[in-house]
């Protein structure tokens, strides 16, 4: 018998265009590699891959630009909102995007995100909170949530020694800056395939101006939690999700 | 068509020149003594004419990372502060040595350390010339001592950046800043259309086309051997500086049997103290130092077989002194002369420490 699923026409799917060949070094059930084929999707489904300038952070991330094949700048760690600012304004017919983890956006570059987001800036800030420092090797994170344990935090998370967990999205919503603010993740395939229409509108918003999008994954970290993949997405489940619950926090239409 | 002199101050030339220049983009913040270029660009609404971008920063760590954003587009891009916000931009500068990204930094140098003073200095020179952020890097920097060189070196600046790939300086201080001068802008260049950019640029992040690789503009590499090719690429450029573009002015410097080196403001006051001594019959020059960094040693070198001792003169408290002192190899007295706080020196006070220091020295 032929074989069938090699025929063009019963083709379901592909990997991304945009995603090139180069050996990822996220670590085994990490998020960061759906969510960078989710970008990389969505930018060829819109046809703009010759026009949208990435900007990677300080973190896990910071080699984002060896995996979608695209124009990046590489930030220093909290500023890619700096960078993304000036690159849209003088490069206005470019889709600008920053991608940042937890540690760059909510805490080293809090004053940097802000200032963009009330400004709104005509990009997209994509933000990965895994309440952890991944690439360091598992710090406590402004957004790791009281009594998780990390390895500055080994006792886990008091608040009387390291305050509380810093809502970063809820505080972007309220900007008026922001056109689109939503809390999605990647870690089955119903969440997958609501994640990446988050990211088209996000990406639609910022060239038809209509101000900031943040598009917040929720997210595990596996090595840095010290779980399996599938014991992390279900402890995301059951403790970041209450504290971090999904969904829009902001949408403006018109 | 006829020149345009204009009065203005340097910290006004500076935005002026920069608009017709064709400058791209300036992002700034606050800080006295320079906030007149923020005001300038702003007052002046350069995005109706030319289309450059201007916009005011949430801080001098956002302003230089904007633009370290905007040169990796291959935008001719600038900012400007004065002492306490060039500390600030110090991450943002070595990183954009490290990506080779073009670039214009002005500071309007007042003294330190900390908060110190809004009054002129010059004590910026160590940070400007030997680092100020971290990793072995340079800075190409130039030292206006009038109104018409902070608008000339806004051109000269972004030409240097731009032909060597790095960072370039204005290091002026709170007097160049705020003095007012006759100043004869340059004429009007249209900005670079992105076809120009383009062309000029085809290392920059301004979106993947099809046929080629894609541009990142990164000071990252963890491969140890690729990260000294780097380095070394680094070097090769900043000795390729050093030959070909030190730039230096001698006033009365032929005949002279003592030299004065001073840069900037200073320099314009060591001027004066020169027509002051050849009057009393004290044969005197001045070695003007342009370009802090590529430093104009080989001339130093030189008159130091000529002049009998050298006085640097400076507003801090000896920091250009340290690279006379290298050029001369000890073969002539090299002494220093500055005040500090803010407190600028009189023609009549630089001559008396000549005569201290250099001519009758008391053992």
């Amino acid at each position: 018998m032929e074989n069938e699923i090699i025929k063009p026409e019963n083709l379901v799917y592909e990997k991304p265009k945009l995603m090139n060949d180069n050996a990822m070094h996220y670590c085994p059930g990490c998020s960061h590699g759906v969510i960078h084929k989710l970008i990389a999707e969505v930018i060829a489904d819109m046809g703009m891959e010759e026009e949208t300038i990435g900007v990677s952070p300080v973190g896990c991330a910071v080699f984002a630009y060896n995996y979608i094949d695209i124009d990046w700048e590489e930030a220093a760690h909290g500023r890619a909102p700096a960078l993304a600012t000036a690159i849209k304004r003088l490069n206005p017919n470019k889709m600008v995007f920053t991608y940042q983890g937890d540690g760059d956006l909510a805490a080293i570059g809090t004053a940097e995100t802000i200032h963009a987001a009330n400004r709104g800036e005509n990009i997209v800030i994509i933000f990965v909170n895994n309440a952890i420092y991944g690439m360091t090797g598992g710090q406590m994170a402004p957004t790791t949530l009281i009594g998780m344990k990390t390895s500055t935090c080994p006792y886990g998370r008091d608040v009387a020694l390291n305050g509380f967990p810093l809502k970063i999205g809820n505080i972007l919503a309220q900007l008026d800056g922001t056109c689109y603010v939503t809390r999605q993740s990647v870690q089955n395939a119903a969440a997958v395939r609501k994640a990446k229409k988050a990211l088209r509108k996000a990406f639609e918003n910022s060239m038809a101006q209509k101000g900031t999008s943040v598009v917040e994954f929720v997210s595990t970290c596996s090595s840095g939690w010290k779980m399996s993949p599938e014991q992390a997405n279900q402890w995301m489940e059951e403790n970041m999700f209450p504290f971090y619950p999904l969904g829009d926090l902001k949408n403006v239409e018109s | 068509m006829a020149e345009e002199v204009k009065l203005m101050k340097g910290n006004e030339a500076i935005a002026h020149a920069a608009i017709r220049y064709g400058v791209d983009g300036y992002f700034g913040y606050p800080i006295t003594p320079q906030s007149e270029v923020l005001e300038t660009f702003m007052a002046e609404k350069p995005w109706e004419t030319t289309g450059m971008v201007v916009l005011q920063a949430e801080s001098e760590v956002a302003a230089i990372n904007m633009i370290y954003g905007g040169a990796g587009t291959g935008k001719r891009v600038m900012t400007s502060s004065s002492s306490p916000g060039v500390s600030l931009m110090q991450e943002g500068i070595s990183y954009m040595a490290g990506a080779e990204l073009p670039c214009l930094v002005v500071n309007v140098m007042r003294g330190g350390p900390g908060l110190g003073t809004i009054q002129p200095s010059q004590a910026d020179y160590f940070q400007t010339v030997k680092g100020g952020g971290h990793g072995d890097y340079r800075l190409i920097t130039l030292a206006p001592a009038s109104v018409q060189e902070m608008a000339d070196f806004v051109g000269l600046g972004f030409e240097l950046a731009f032909k060597y790939r790095n960072p370039a300086v204005i290091l002026a201080d709170g007097i160049i800043g705020q003095m007012m001068e006759k100043v004869v802008l340059p004429p009007f260049h249209p900005r670079r259309t992105d076809a120009e950019v383009d062309a000029e640029c085809p290392w920059a992040a301004r979106g993947k086309k099809a046929g080629r690789k894609r541009n990142v503009i990164t000071s990252l590499e963890l491969d140890p051997a690729a990260m000294e090719v780097n380095n070394n690429r680094f070097q090769d450029k900043y000795k390729d500086i050093e030959v070909h573009e030190v730039r230096y002015e001698e006033y009365h410097c032929e005949d002279a049997e003592y030299m004065l080196v001073a840069f900037g403001s200073s320099a314009r006051i060591c001027q004066k103290v020169v027509e002051i001594a050849r009057a009393e019959g004290i044969m005197l020059g001045l070695l003007r130092p342009i370009t802090l960094w590529p430093f104009p040693s080989e001339i130093l070198s030189q008159y130091a077989y000529q002049v009998k001792g050298m006085l640097v003169v400076e507003l801090n408290a000896g920091q250009m002194i340290e690279d006379v002192q290298l050029a001369v190899e000890g073969r002539v007295p090299v002494k220093h002369f500055g005040r500090l706080g803010g407190i600028v020196f009189t023609p009549d006070e630089v001559l008396d420490a000549l005569k201290r220091l250099i001519i009758n020295p008391t053992k």
